[in-house]
């Protein structure tokens, strides 16, 4: 009412006539202050010095910057590449010379078979080559459905999700549930598409020793301790282990069952990436888990490349529909990418059909590697690295001369003399500046299910004859 | 809702003569005047092709609200399902797994679990037949609003598709053009095995590079097996830590990744505006790296040929004048510029006359407008030489598929008009009629469309998220596939639909789109243009409507 508010006022004046000065004094200054830094400009700390524009010209035209790539030699050994002139199938054209193909991953000989070309050929017919869109805008066809059914049926999962190129399957994969803030522990072996996957997650990443239970127990028992400090953060820290089923740098298995148990111990989600192992180990070619006999659904999440037993194009993951959905919005290389064109789509079909029909091939398969294995084993100045039913195996110097490049060359002379007698083999190829745990330099040597009798035992005596002529 | 809601009012207060003058700001109010200006000098008559034009005050309001009331609902659902009142239908983690850490947070999937379930049957949507002019759509039903899906097992014959990426039309099946690409598959088989410096290095491939490096008129090339890993395998290993990326603000994904890996670090500038690029290039230059003040060791500009969800074209010319005055390097992604645009379908450089050389690092994809997969990087003999070496993948992933890669090569020759034929041009030629008469016709019905008129990629804006779903549904009905993007691939409050054109879309079909966006226009109220004589819209909230379904 007016009268209470005139009251207040006459209330204020008095107040006002009452104060002591020094409160008015101060209250004034208080006033202008503020006045003052409402008017005053703002200024950035660190430009407090100012750049006159000649001083900025000159700046600019000093400026040189590196050149955008430093210069390659010539002669650099990655600059030139080998060619292959027609398919990369059991026997190979390479650079002119035709080899039986002990380089290739097509572990299942998926790669010239021809009911595989038969389906490609009759999508191609159907559906042209490409899709010209991403899967959330009509780039989705029911061939890419039938294929993530197939796929989940198979690896008796509930749901699969398909990616349209190996590489990027883990390393969309990782990013899209461990974020800023969130642990992974990482075997040190681990494949560069893993390493990238990571890199994009900004989470905190813990490596231990490859294939090392108790290093892995320790840093997870570390990681227990600082919980208990801060179990507030606990709380929201997600926490995951990634292996490799088949480690591609090494040629040997996790031990999953005992991972299943460190998972459940300390709580801690497991991502596994097949892609050597799937289609080679178990009994109807379902990988790791088959091998060890593991229930699948521990798994949190398995990711794998089509790219090697399947010899398609493409990676897929599958496990449960709560941990395989979220990457269908969150997934980068699913949602911002094309689709998987719909012909490497059908020949993975028919390559999954082949598998189910024939689940044989798998122990046909591991009885040539093991052959192989046992066959390379007291090659003078090689050693094998990697366990006896890995398809793709590695041959390390025994003895290195100190430097890498030396070795490699070595390595390559070795190759090239296996090469020149009709057996081609390659060099396994790293990122040597990238890599974190660089692997020292090998030979890589591919079984596949083509190879027969004669033709392991000429590569086997080729290698032999090359070791000993060329490793003193 | 990540976005601030504070920067969808200020976009795009683009400044089409960047060079010559400041940004204007306004704070909070839209500038309901349209940002049409009238330019000085060759390189602003580009930009009175190209035009941005504000929606009217009521319609940001009504976007807010309506974003709003669907918070707010979702909200009331969460409670309710997490009283057990309304069943819940996302999948759950396992028994055995409850008392581990969640694996999603609440609130990461408020978004998805309440917003975009509700209309998510208008994204992946299968189709059965190839992605050409028209194609076949399955029909899906959902029994629970939107959680799952069935198929009906009937399909929607001949929808017309203005939504895939066929810019060229070699989205085809026709058995004659096809038959190289057949004879591959039965020669070689679709897949590789291995990486291109061990042994996966086929003959067809450098017949390919060599190709590619004709095509676009430079010393070489290098192609890879996807075309968003082309970027996130390659921005790495040409800059690392202590370089500078300047990147456009409405970059692809693909693009952000690359720079995020490769270590350097990253400043945006405002989009196809040169004021501030040049800003931070100056500032980049005369200051150094932060706190050590270190000369940076490399500066690159990252831009788009054509943006995908703008429709704008680079202002080439500009960006390389300014890259020349400051010694910066320029990557060039023309993802969807790359035989869409100029005369003879050569991209963005033969659209503006500029020297492919003065573009560093030329990056495409072949997904577009070659209907096939992968990408390419191409530029000088000493960039493609050492990406042999160093790129991630060269070295770890897998090489392109024999088939794919001979698609490629044919529509390339196509184009090119090897043997003599015009195909390729007659293409390009009715692509870009196309696309000036379908911009052309949207302007005059009265629809907001953004970008270049030589883009055939069309964005009409929709802004409110009912009237966005309500378009992909109404469309479908009657027989048209449109694609539409919401938050967050847009800002929150310019939703649109997004018209891909192609040289295979003939006259009819366009004037059958046309007719039907008339109507759709004119029943949900969509044609917000201001400038010719279409009336005002009136005040109708299509929001309240569609929450109730």
């Amino acid at each position: 009412m007016a009268s209470g508010q005139q009251w207040v006022l006459v209330e204020m004046v008095q107040a006002f006539y009452e104060a002591p000065a020094y409160h008015l004094i101060l209250e004034g200054i208080l006033i202008l202050w503020i006045i003052r830094l409402l008017f005053s400009k703002t200024y950035r700390l660190h430009e407090t010095y100012k750049l006159t524009e000649k001083e900025k010209e000159d700046l600019i035209e000093e400026w040189q910057p590196e050149p955008l790539v430093p210069p390659v030699s010539k002669d650099h050994p990655s600059l030139n590449y080998d060619v292959v002139t027609g398919p990369p199938s059991h026997k190979i054209i390479i650079n002119g010379k035709e080899c039986i193909n002990f380089a290739s991953f097509n572990f299942l000989g998926l790669l010239d078979n021809e009911r595989v070309k038969e389906k490609a050929l009759a999508s191609l017919k159907k559906y042209g080559v490409g899709t010209c869109g991403p899967r959330g805008f009509y780039g989705t066809f029911d061939v890419h459905l039938e294929l993530e059914s197939r796929l989940a049926n198979f690896m008796k999962t509930e749901e699969a999700i398909i990616y349209s190129y190996g590489f990027a399957t883990i390393a969309s994969a990782i990013p899209a549930y461990s974020k800023r803030g969130d642990l992974i522990f990482v075997d040190e072996a681990a494949c560069f598409s893993i390493q990238k996957g990571l890199q994009a997650s900004r989470s905190f990443i813990k490596y231990f020793k490859h294939n090392d239970m108790e290093d892995l127990e320790r840093l997870l028992k570390e990681q227990e301790l600082e919980d208990h400090k801060n179990p507030r953060k606990a709380r929201v820290t997600r926490k995951f282990i990634v292996v490799e089923g088949l480690y591609i740098n090494t040629a040997d298995i996790c031990p999953l069952p005992q991972l299943v148990k460190l998972k459940y111990k300390y709580k801690v989600r497991i991502f596994l990436e097949e892609s050597m192992s799937f289609g080679v180990l178990g009994e109807h070619g379902r990988g790791v888990t088959e091998h060890f006999g593991v229930n699948i659904d521990d798994i949190d999440l398995i990711s794998a490349n089509m790219e090697n037993a399947v010899a398609s194009i493409g990676g897929f993951c599958c496990g449960r529909s709560f941990v395989i959905d979220h990457q269908r919005l969150s997934g980068q290389g699913y949602c911002f990418s094309a689709s998987l064109p719909p012909m490497l789509a059908a020949a993975a079909i028919e390559a999954l059909n082949i598998m189910e029909e024939d689940p044989d091939i798998f122990s046909v398969l591991r009885e040539k590697c093991k052959h192989v294995y046992n066959a390379l084993q007291g090659t003078p100045g090689l050693k094998i690295v990697g366990v006896q039913c890995a398809p793709a195996l590695h041959l390390q110097l025994e003895r290195s001369s100190g430097s890498r490049d030396s070795d490699m060359q070595l390595l390559r002379s070795i190759v090239e003399y296996c090469m020149e007698r009709g057996v081609a083999l390659t060099l396994a190829r790293y990122l040597e500046k990238e890599e974190r745990f660089l692997p020292s330099p090998s030979v890589r040597v591919v079984v596949t299910i083509e190879h027969t009798e004669e033709d392991i035992q000429k590569a086997v005596s080729c290698v032999q004859e090359a070791a000993s002529a060329l490793l003193k | 809702m990540a976005r601030t809601a504070a920067n969808g009012n200020l976009k795009p207060h683009l400044n089409q003569n960047g060079l010559k003058r400041e940004d204007i700001k306004r704070n909070g109010y839209h500038n309901k005047r349209e940002k049409d200006c009238p330019g000085t000098g060759v390189a602003s008559r580009q930009h009175k092709q190209e035009c941005f034009e504000q929606a009217p005050m009521y319609v940001a309001v009504m976007t807010y609200l309506g974003f709003g009331i669907v918070t707010l609902f979702g909200y009331f659902r969460d409670f309710l399902r997490a009283v057990g009142i309304e069943k819940c239908h996302l999948a759950q983690e396992r028994q055995e797994q409850k008392d581990f850490v969640p694996l999603y947070q609440d609130f990461e999937n408020f978004y998805t679990r309440n917003l975009y379930m509700r209309v998510r049957d208008n994204w992946n949507r299968p189709i059965c037949s190839l992605p050409g002019p028209v194609f076949d759509v399955m029909e899906r039903v959902s029994d629970d609003y939107n959680w799952t899906f069935r198929f009906t097992g009937k399909t929607l014959h001949n929808v017309i598709n203005m939504g895939s990426y066929n810019y060229l039309g070699f989205a085809e099946n026709n058995t004659d053009f096809l038959k190289t690409v057949a004879d591959k598959i039965s020669q070689y088989g679709v897949g590789v095995c291995s990486t291109r410096q061990e042994i996966g290095n086929l003959g067809i491939h450098e017949e390919l590079e060599q190709l590619v490096a004709t095509f676009l008129g430079v010393e070489s090339s290098m192609t890879f097996g996807m075309g968003f890993a082309t970027n996130s395998m390659n921005i790495p290993a040409l800059v690392g830590k202590g370089c500078l990326i300047l990147s456009d603000e409405v970059n692809h994904t693909s693009l952000i990744l690359g720079a995020r890996l490769s270590g350097a670090t990253i400043r945006v500038f405002k989009h196809n505006n040169m004021h501030s690029l040049e800003k931070l290039l100056r500032e980049a230059v005369c200051s150094g790296q932060p706190r050590t003040h270190r000369p940076w060791k490399k500066i690159l500009i990252m831009v788009e040929g054509i943006y995908s969800m703008e429709g704008s074209l680079v202002r080439l010319p500009e960006i390389i004048t300014l890259k020349k005055k400051y010694k910066a390097y320029l990557f060039l992604d023309e993802a969807h510029s790359i035989g869409a645009v100029g005369p003879t379908g050569r991209g963005v450089t033969e659209l503006f006359n500029v020297n492919p050389v003065d573009v560093d690092v030329m990056m495409g994809t072949f997904t577009k407008s070659f209907g096939a997969a992968g990408g390419y990087i191409a530029g000088k003999k000493e960039l493609v030489d050492y990406l042999r070496c160093q790129s991630h993948s060269a070295v770890y992933a897998t090489s392109l598929s024999p088939p794919v890669t001979e698609q490629i090569i044919r529509a390339m020759k196509c184009i090119m008009g090897n043997n003599g034929s015009t195909e390729g041009i007659r293409r390009i030629r009715q692509l870009a009629e196309n696309t000036r008469y379908f911009r052309a016709r949207l302007k005059e019905m009265g629809f907001i469309i953004y970008g270049h008129e030589d883009s055939p990629v069309v964005p009409i804006l929709l802004y409110m998220p009912g009237k966005v779903v309500a378009f992909a549904r109404e469309m479908l009905e009657r027989r048209i596939g449109v694609v539409v993007v919401g938050f967050p691939a847009t800002p929150i409050s310019e939703a649109r639909a997004r018209f891909c054109l192609s040289a295979a879309h003939t006259r009819e079909m366009l004037n059958k789109v046309l007719h039907h966006l008339n109507e759709v226009g004119d029943l949900l109220c969509l044609k917000f243009s201001r400038r010719k004589h279409s009336s005002r819209p009136g005040l109708h909230d299509e929001t309240e409507l569609e929450l109730s379904s």
